[in-house]
């Protein structure tokens, strides 16, 4: 049992083995008689919460305000292997590796910053779910806004355009149109 | 022209949709770049898997460069790996450094024996901390360090005759010609 649980990462893991006896068990589990399905499911229901409940160990804090400062610094962070997943939410074997990583710095008086750094150095930005400001990543931060300015700039031009249009039109907007005339002139898309 | 805004624009979608696939078909969109490129790698002080009360450091492999090969019983690829690493191994000119991550001697041993063993030196990392210095997630990883101890090639994921041909022949070739101006 502890064998298994040791190398366990989530089913996500790239190259874990539990990814593929996870997988292996499920494919399993489908082709099995339809009378098992629901025993099968209420099974794996409960090994749901034991995998669950397997993330969270326990670790001997000195106060609770250390606690805290650990749920909320692991919860910024992103585990490398799962990158769907914080440190603190994910069961990936590394990210075990890496929560016990954080708490030994804390206990050695590092600062939430020199941590970050401490993983930043080795891991990267993608470990931080807060990109940092800097060339590589001016399109992240200011894409958005450029793509924003680019759309008020072509809503700006269509309105004028058809304020435009409209008031050589409204003096004669009483009026039927001709047959020749066409009853959708194209731009009010 | 205003009529054919709309779909210019589908176009530019399209267009844009087309390369993130030929993008991902090229590139891991789940590997991170390492920042410890072109930088010395971690000092190290690791015991060897079968003769455990012996160890190796970083300062012991200087001199020359070697491919560190981070591998472990537990990890599925690893196993799609080893049949590329025992046959391009001994033509790759560097020595090949067997770095065993998280797993207990015996099945590493035991896998080994079972797979055959190409490494010329094989370190045991059961705890997986000294892996962290080097930023390594899982296994398989595969690091090129030169003579001088800098990291200057680093695959992730399992190394495939493709790799092998296209990435880390042309590294350890760049390295030669550097050792030998």
């Amino acid at each position: 049992m502890i064998r298994l649980f040791r190398s366990t990462g989530t089913p996500c893991g790239r190259r874990s083995a539990p990814c593929a006896r996870w997988l292996l068990i499920t494919a399993k589990i489908f082709r099995a008689q339809g009378a098992l399905l629901p025993v099968l499911f209420v099974a794996l229901l409960a090994f749901a919460g034991a995998t669950h409940a397997q993330a969270i160990e326990p670790m001997p804090f000195a106060d609770h305000a250390q606690e805290l400062r650990f749920q909320h610094l692991t919860q910024q962070l992103r585990c490398p292997m799962c990158q769907n997943e914080t440190l603190a939410d994910s069961n990936a074997s590394i990210a075990r590796d890496l929560r016990n990583q954080i708490f030994q710095l804390m206990q050695q008086g590092k600062s939430d910053d020199e941590i970050k750094q401490y993983l930043v150095a080795r891991y990267s930005d993608y470990v931080l779910y807060d990109p940092p400001l800097k060339p590589g990543t001016w399109l992240l931060w200011f894409g958005p806004l450029l793509i924003l300015c680019a759309g008020t700039g072509v809503v700006l031009v269509a309105i004028r355009k058809r304020g435009r249009d409209g008031s050589a039109t409204d003096t004669t907007s009483d009026r039927m149109p001709l047959d020749n005339e066409p009853a959708d002139n194209g731009d009010d898309w | 022209m205003n009529r054919l805004l709309p779909f210019i624009g589908f176009m530019l979608l399209v267009a844009l949709f087309g390369f993130g696939i030929w993008w991902n078909s090229r590139h891991d969109p789940n590997a991170i770049p390492t920042p410890l490129l072109n930088k010395p790698a971690p000092a190290f002080v690791l015991p060897k898997l079968y003769e455990p009360t012996q160890t190796v450091s970083k300062a012991d492999l200087l001199g020359k460069p070697y491919l560190l090969n981070v591998f472990a019983s537990w990890c599925v690829e690893c196993g799609a790996e080893h049949p590329v690493l025992e046959a391009e191994g001994p033509t790759l000119g560097v020595q090949l450094v067997g770095y065993n991550y998280k797993d207990a001697p015996a099945d590493a041993k035991r896998w080994l024996a079972e797979h055959g063993n190409p490494y010329n030196v094989l370190i045991a990392d059961e705890p997986g901390n000294t892996a962290i210095d080097f930023g390594v997630y899982g296994a398989p990883e595969s690091f090129l360090i030169d003579a001088h101890g800098v990291i200057r090639y680093k695959h992730i994921g399992p190394l495939t005759p493709d790799v092998v041909a296209g990435e880390l022949k042309p590294a350890i070739a760049a390295l030669q010609k550097e050792e030998t101006p």
